[in-house]
């Protein structure tokens, strides 16, 4: 009876009213899932990383002296007779966007309790990103054929190539890791294993995945158009 | 009760973000693709990534429906890195500032050491 009336006042109130009764009442700070309150918070870290390695690629490009080398040439290809800057990482947004959606559903279905679906939507999240970090590697293999090196490249100041296998090689190793993941506890929702503890998990991956998304928007903006 | 505490909330908003976000990654793309230039392209650039972003965070991860507390706990810390990247900004303006004026090859007039070696 008691637990029940603290968990009405614990739902009352929003905006500011709600962080105050929710730090200062004598309960639980935060009502979520413990296993989603963790993600977020390894995410929080996560945040710090990556913007760490973004600042560092803001300063040596901002005190480089040599020029910068135009990411609209370095990554452009020809496909089908015409010259097309930047295509291929446009492609790699498209899909991880693609993959953000499927994933979004998968949750949806996961609290539906539809196994099949979360299962292949699951899945199809999985493919997506594998094939995000394979157009990945095709795009380091024409780079390295081209000379680029963290040390130096032909196309100007060599700050680069050092920022360049950096930053998308810590977010293709995110993406990576996602992959797996996401095929783990695909292939547990499938068998059952969920069904007593409750599909949150799959929020939770979902995090996990859409937080890999988000950083890669940041990253197409401050590395590829700037 | 899992089912209840959980976010579930109608598709129809998921697919209308993930158009939207196509939507802008498109824009994005086309930044580059017309070749906008200087203070333009990087305002549109911003744009675009500030709204892909926030569409992300607060549909796709659901943070517009969790507890302001989450929230205060999410955004608050990233506050600090602004403070970084502005002391970052600052000291690459010098360290680029002392390579042009100290370190470059085609202006700097070094005077020949006295080498008291020689004597």
């Amino acid at each position: 009876m008691a637990t029940e009336e603290t968990s009405t006042v614990a739902k009352t109130g929003s905006g500011l009213r709600s962080l105050v009764s929710d730090w200062s009442d004598d309960k639980q700070t935060f009502e979520i899932h413990w296993g989603k309150l963790m993600m977020w918070i390894f995410l929080l870290g996560d945040t710090f990383i990556f913007t760490v390695f973004l600042t560092g690629y803001m300063n040596v490009r901002m005190s480089a002296v040599d020029a910068w080398p135009n990411p609209s040439q370095v990554f452009a290809l020809t496909l089908f007779g015409t010259h097309l800057p930047l295509i291929l990482i446009a492609i790699m947004t498209f899909v991880l966007i693609t993959s953000s959606g499927t994933m979004a559903m998968a949750v949806n279905f996961g609290y539906r309790r539809d196994k099949t679906k979360t299962m292949v939507l699951m899945l199809a999240t999985a493919v997506l990103g594998l094939m995000f970090v394979s157009m990945q590697v095709f795009e380091w293999s024409k780079l390295i054929s081209e000379g680029v090196r963290p040390w130096a490249n032909p196309f100007g100041a060599a700050q680069f190539g050092s920022t360049f296998f950096m930053i998308t090689g810590f977010h293709g190793l995110h993406v990576s890791v996602g992959v797996i993941y996401l095929t783990i506890v695909a292939i547990k929702v499938k068998k059952g294993h969920y069904d007593k503890k409750g599909y949150e998990i799959v929020e939770i991956t979902g995090l996990y995945w859409h937080f890999v998304d988000l950083v890669w928007v940041f990253i197409f903006a401050f590395f590829y158009l700037w | 009760m899992s089912d209840e505490s959980g976010q579930q909330h109608p598709f129809a908003i998921y697919i209308k973000i993930w158009v939207l976000l196509f939507v802008l990654s498109t824009c994005s793309y086309m930044v580059d693709f017309f070749q906008f230039q200087g203070y333009l392209r990087w305002t549109l650039v911003v744009i675009f990534m500030l709204l892909k972003a926030g569409f992300i965070i607060t549909i796709f991860m659901h943070l517009h429906w969790e507890r302001t507390a989450l929230k205060y706990l999410l955004l608050g810390p990233p506050v600090v890195l602004l403070v970084l990247i502005g002391m970052m900004a600052i000291e690459a303006d010098y360290t680029n500032f002392s390579r042009d004026s100290f370190f470059s090859e085609s202006d700097s007039t070094f005077i020949e050491p006295h080498s008291p070696s020689t004597h």
